[in-house]
């Protein structure tokens, strides 16, 4: 057997061509990852895993759970209880739209060690909806006629508190003065001087006292924690923060129930400190549309996004607080402004810097809201060096002009427009054989919290934490410092709103600074605009 | 007519060892990438078999999803660009580029995310994949590969 070299250059024509693909393959992926690598090792970006929480052990908690609307629904489903008309919705949901997992994500929760002992709810329909849902043979749910009833019977060790924000505070005062472990739902409180009286409450209780400001869990926010203590972001001078709503339901116009009537409500019990207007399923159902009840958008959604980025910033109670708008979309006989802008001023914070000493300062949190567009306007934290967008997914871009960046940007290492550093919960990279795996970039409601490889909600996880605090102590990642400094800020950019005129901290005092003639608690309850209620003048 | 073989020949070795390329390229890069995952593709299919395909994003099944698809990638490109065996290669291609085709078809009412162009109904997987049962009809390795060689081996055994 003997062959030609025009017998091998036949036959081995094809291994210099997969010699070459081969090499420019690997030189290509390894070329990139070391780019990459160069640029992450000099970020230093410690990706978040998902908190080690120890667990609940021992007796199960009692927990009762005061109002059980439609936040008071979704907190007991994170406890790890659905109501069977829910269960069903989201099974005919998923029949028609096998993208709604809710249903599944809801089973592959994970059990946490508490039994629901009592409800507390001022609409008999939902007293008994959640009797008729949870009520075991081994556990017979009870309700109490009053938050009081419950906290007071010795059969609960926490309850979980969903209500209009005017009772947030004194339910969860007197269940921390009974040693009651709460979890309330924000705003914290709903004047200035309860925000103090809680405070106080919370730190001569035994009881563990947490706000639901569930986005603490977010891994992403743990993750932009440190990627701003890097210092990768330089200094940020300025934080741009939105809500973008135009739906009823996000402008809080909820549904009515049937059932609802004089007696099947205890509207007396509703009201509590609130003015005292007759029956009204309006403003029963709808109650976040008036400052009796509610505390609009500043205590709603911007407490929000306030403390999501006192999480990540820690930068506490702003110096001032300026804010405009007006009921500009839903002029429906709401008092809560529809449109806000607010602009808190941080004159001596700073996330560090990159260029003299002294040069830069003071930062501005800009947060602005419509309910009348839906247009998804992104976090976005803007400094010297790079600009992080913030959500579940976070981004940075260099700054063109960056000091810390300068010699990677000469070099053309990194580019202004293109990421240094992207964090997504199950990240991938491109594939262009089937040339559509960017998709997975595109949002669609893919960004969740991994916990090995099952998709967890934040409300679940935050409330586990709550639990396990209960039973192992330790600190909630929400606690009173937290809620005292979110509350605070709502309440100044509430009250600034109202007033027309920028409210101020005092950091020695640990006071809002006084406004002459000025009685701020009487201007937040106050229904109507400040300034045409003279009488209130305190 | 043998002129006209012989063009017909040049031509499909020209297209093997091009597909060859291109899926040698695709399995490398993803070899030498430890990060690289299919999950994004798949989690975010489209269209009739959606169900199947999210099925396989589990963490048990992730990773050898993966690590078959890198190995498919490099069967196509090794047998097409080297020419032996491009039979198998071609059969392993079809199947894959199925795949490709169904977790994304370019059927109507489906969005066509991040795709550089307009299909309806037909897209480059499937053109592709067609050029595959080409490639499976006129091996062409005995013409250009390694195939020649293990062919004459065995004519100059038989003489």
């Amino acid at each position: 057997m003997k062959w030609t070299r025009r017998d091998l250059l036949i036959g081995l024509g094809g291994l210099p061509v997969l010699g070459a693909v081969w090499w420019a393959g690997a030189a290509t992926a390894v070329g990139s990852r070391n780019k990459r690598s160069e640029i992450l090792e000099q970020l230093n970006i410690k990706p978040s895993l998902p908190p080690a929480v120890p667990g609940i052990g021992g007796d199960p908690v009692r927990i009762g759970v005061i109002g059980f609307g439609i936040r008071g629904e979704q907190l007991t489903r994170a406890l790890g209880f659905a109501t069977d008309e829910w269960k069903e919705e989201m099974r005919l949901a998923a029949q028609e739209d096998p993208n709604n997992k809710r249903l599944e994500d809801f089973e592959a929760q994970e059990r946490l060690n508490v039994k629901l002992v009592g409800i507390c709810d001022v609409f008999d329909v939902r007293a008994e909806k959640f009797i008729n849902s949870f009520t075991t043979d081994d556990n017979q749910i009870k309700r109490y006629l009053t938050y009081k009833d419950m906290i007071q019977s010795g059969e609960v060790d926490a309850v979980v508190i969903a209500t209009p924000d005017h009772w947030h505070a004194p339910m969860s005062i007197e269940a921390l003065n009974n040693n009651v472990h709460v979890y309330v739902e924000k705003p914290m409180t709903h004047t200035v001087e309860e925000t103090y009286t809680l405070r106080e409450a919370a730190e001569n209780s035994d009881a563990v006292f947490a706000v639901g400001h569930q986005h603490r869990q977010t891994l992403s926010f743990s993750t932009a924690r440190d990627i701003v203590e890097k210092g990768t972001l330089g200094h940020v001078s300025l934080i741009q923060t939105n809500t973008n709503r135009n739906d009823d339901n996000g402008a809080w116009n909820y549904d009515i129930h049937e059932k609802a009537s004089p007696e099947t409500i205890d509207w007396e019990q509703f009201l509590g400190s609130a003015p005292q207007v007759p029956f009204n399923k309006n403003h029963f159902f709808r109650w976040r549309k008036w400052w009796s009840y509610g505390s609009g958008l500043s205590g709603d959604l911007l407490s929000h996004d306030y403390d999501r980025l006192n999480c990540v910033l820690n930068m506490g109670i702003p110096a001032s607080v300026s804010s405009s708008g007006g009921i500009y979309t839903h002029n429906d006989g709401r008092n809560v402004p529809d449109v806000i802008q607010v602009n808190m001023e941080f004159p001596d914070y700073s996330t560090g810097s990159s260029q003299a000493k002294g040069k830069e300062n003071g930062m501005t949190f800009c947060y602005s809201a419509t309910l009348g567009n839906g247009f998804s306007r992104p976090t976005i934290l803007m400094g010297h060096d790079a600009t992080m967008e913030l959500g579940n997914r976070l981004t940075v871009w260099p700054d063109g002009a960056s000091t810390r960046y300068a010699e990677m940007l000469e070099a053309e290492k990194m580019k202004p427009n293109v990421p240094i550093y992207q964090y997504d919960p199950a990240a991938n990279a491109t594939d262009a054989v089937s040339s559509a795996t960017s998709q997975y970039f595109a949002d669609k409601g893919l960004m969740w919290t991994y916990i090995d490889g099952v998709r967890v909600d934040s409300t679940f996880l935050h409330m586990r934490e709550w639990l396990s605090v209960i039973k192992n102590g330790g600190k909630v990642s929400c606690g009173i410092k937290e809620g005292f400094e979110e509350a605070i800020s709502a309440h100044m950019a509430g009250l600034s709103w109202k007033l027309g005129r920028k409210i101020e901290w005092d950091p020695a005092t640990q006071a809002l600074k006084p406004i002459e003639g000025i009685d701020f608690d009487q201007v937040l309850l106050a229904n109507e605009n400040w300034n045409i209620q003279p009488e209130m003048v305190g | 007519m043998n002129q006209n073989q012989n063009k017909l020949k040049a031509s499909v070795t020209l297209l093997r060892i091009f597909i060859g390329w291109h899926f040698l390229f695709e399995g490398v890069v993803k070899m030498y990438n430890p990060e690289w995952t299919s999950f994004g593709y798949l989690a975010t299919a489209q269209g009739p078999f959606e169900w199947f395909f999210t099925m396989l994003i589990g963490d048990a099944t992730i990773g050898w999803v993966d690590t078959l698809n890198i190995i498919a990638l490099m069967v196509v490109g090794a047998t097409f660009t080297l020419g032996i065996f491009e039979r198998i290669g071609a059969i392993v291609g079809v199947g894959l580029l199925a795949l490709y085709f169904l977790a994304h078809p370019p059927f109507p009412g489906l969005a066509q995310m991040n795709v550089e162009g307009n299909y309806w109904l037909v897209n480059k997987n499937l053109i592709e994949l067609v050029a595959m049962i080409v490639i499976y009809q006129l091996p062409t390795g005995s013409y250009f590969g390694l195939d020649y060689l293990r062919k004459n081996k065995l004519k100059t055994q038989e003489q």
